[in-house]
């Protein structure tokens, strides 16, 4: 590219306008390849869930539907789903429960001791998973709890509330506050103005914290792996099964995964947008 | 996704305080979080404190640990896993670096270059999230594995030996780590970027600076929160991993993780393994406020 912008040109070459377009261009494909780096492995999950390998998909070995047919055909894949999306359910429902009243309470209110909520709520997310994991674990060890579903939940619920914390504060605060004053000047008492006023404009927020929660609890193994005991989840599943190769029903369940949430996201990005345009 | 947010807004004009009422009602809302973090997050901490300096004592069980406040633990177990801290902090610090270089010029291209694209592709850095994290670091490690596509096409040419390999190296640990938090980068930077009134940067053009001028002097300052939470983002999670150091690395390239993990299950030495994360976690901390108070920006919850 350098010597062609050096070299004098009397009259734009096809050479010279291809680099000058590139060079125009040149963020645009440097994104374009940074794209490319972020879906090549989840290209290949999903390539290789229709790979006809049976129990190890390590190697190509032919085009099959069977796995799709039959998600789970692998011994286990299924249990361990379903505690993940139970798992999954639970701690969101929780964490965002819990999350929501904290954001409220420091985006609405005074009190005292805020910048001690402050730092009990950025803590977590700046402490690593593996000191979240064996910090609880040496806890339930201690008071002799054996580790299971409920111990997971426990743990998933608590690095969640943080996150739930900060996406729906941000939410509170980019709210106009002369709504809620225009809800109190047309006669509605704090409830109604809060049922009909506040609580519409930030579900927004709290359902993109839902959503969120919920990836993070499914996706989590770190924690997860100390404090499950004996319960397979997903994540936990895919590591164990890492070391004799993983069966292509996983890649069918992380593929539908991967479909499944872009779908919800883009629908609510659509609704959010017709929302907006009446 | 939550930092985009607490980015996007941080400096937004906090409601005037006499709006704000004073009453128990905000107790009432902070109590059930609150126990929950006190009691799942502080708790265990303190619990994770004090068995760091617990010993086992002659001819107990497996698994047995008494207190007897002994404080040479973590000189013990720092001063036999130095190259493991060591190395996480490199690894770490030089995926953040590769991670900021990858994801800057993505944020820009979104935030100024992608018009009506913009909520799409933003959506697309999140997409790859929603695949398992596992069974894409599992997927790295057969396309850059010794039969992968990547290692035939090298071996192809001619500046390569025959026996080159790419994992099991510091480099697909590394690459491991970049890939993994990548989206942590870029979205912190999406938000400082999108903030970024364009009419400052043409301002900068009317005054004679040029491109690279207005980029040095102008978009970077203003983008700085978001380069201080993406690389804590990366950065954080990152130094304490231990999958894609297990997935795609060797012996030699174990991580504090991996030693924390192992001391925890393989060897059950609790002690050991709670000096270890409370270094770690303590190491951390350090570095952040550190890092936050040089590059002056508090906004960050």
């Amino acid at each position: 590219m350098k010597t062609t912008t050096l070299a004098p040109a009397p009259m734009p070459t096809l050479s010279h306008r291809a680099s000058r377009w590139f060079a125009r261009n040149l963020i645009r494909i440097y994104a374009a390849l940074a794209f490319i780096y972020l879906f090549i492995p989840v290209a290949y999950t999903f390539a290789f869930s229709f790979n006809d390998a049976g129990k190890s998909n390590l190697i190509w070995k032919g085009f099959t539907l069977d796995n799709w047919k039959n998600p789970c055909g692998a011994p286990e894949v299924c249990s361990a789903l379903g505690n993940s999306l139970k798992i999954g359910l639970i701690s969101t429902i929780l964490a965002t429960i819990l999350g929501t009243m904290i954001a409220f309470a420091l985006g609405r209110y005074r009190f005292k001791g805020r910048s001690v909520i402050n730092l009990l709520i950025f803590l977590p997310m700046a402490t690593p998973e593996v000191v979240l994991g064996a910090s609880l674990l040496a806890m339930f060890l201690n008071f002799r709890i054996n580790p299971g579903m409920t111990t997971i939940i426990i743990a998933h619920v608590m690095f969640c509330i943080s996150f739930v914390v900060v996406t729906v504060k941000a939410r509170i605060a980019s709210l106009d506050p002369r709504l809620e004053q225009a809800a109190m000047d047309l006669y509605a008492n704090e409830r109604e103005t809060f049922r009909y006023i506040t609580l519409p404009l930030v579900m927004p927020g709290i359902a993109g914290a839902a959503l969120l929660s919920f990836s993070l609890s499914f996706d989590d193994f770190i924690i997860t792996n100390f404090n499950s005991g004996t319960v397979a989840t997903f994540p936990k599943f895919v590591y164990v099964s890492a070391a004799r190769g993983i069966p292509a029903q996983a890649n069918v369940i992380g593929s539908s995964m991967f479909f499944i949430a872009l779908f919800i996201v883009v629908a609510g990005q659509i609704i959010g947008r017709r929302r907006k345009a009446r | 996704m939550a930092f985009l947010h607490a980015t996007a807004h941080a400096s937004a004009p906090a409601i005037d305080n006499a709006a704000k009422k004073r009453s128990l009602t905000p107790y009432f809302l902070l109590l059930p979080g609150m126990v929950w973090l006190i009691g799942f997050f502080v708790l265990p901490i303190a619990t994770l404190a004090s068995t760091s300096t617990m010993t086992r004592p002659d001819g107990a069980a497996v698994g047995t640990y008494v207190q007897s406040l002994r404080f040479q633990n973590y000189l013990d177990a720092f001063s036999a896993n130095k190259d493991q801290f060591f190395r996480s902090f490199i690894y770490a610090g030089i995926a953040t670096l590769l991670a900021l270089a990858i994801a800057y010029p993505l944020a820009y291209m979104i935030a100024f270059k992608a018009g009506k694209m913009r909520s799409f592709l933003l959506v697309l850095v999140v997409a790859p999230f929603f695949t398992s994290f596992l069974l894409r670091t599992i997927a790295w490690t057969q396309i850059l594995g010794d039969e992968g596509p990547v290692v035939s096409f090298l071996k192809a040419l001619p500046f390569f030996s025959n026996d080159i390999r790419l994992t099991s190296t510091p480099f697909a640990v590394v690459s491991g780590l970049t890939y993994n938090f990548l989206p942590f980068m870029t979205l912190p930077l999406y938000a400082s970027l999108e903030r970024i009134d364009p009419r400052t940067l043409e301002a900068a053009g009317d005054l004679y600076a040029n491109g690279l001028t207005t980029f040095r002097r102008v978009t970077v300052p203003l983008s700085m929160p978001g380069v201080v939470a993406g690389t804590l983002l990366t950065f954080i999670p990152a130094a304490g991993d231990y999958v894609n150091a297990y997935l795609l690395g060797n012996p030699n390239t174990r991580m504090i993780g991996n030693v924390i993990d192992s001391r925890f299950f393989a060897i059950v030495d609790y002690p050991t393994a709670a000096a270890l994360s409370f270094t770690l976690m303590a190491a951390i901390l350090i570095l952040v406020t550190l890092y936050i108070r040089k590059s002056g920006t508090d906004e960050l919850v």
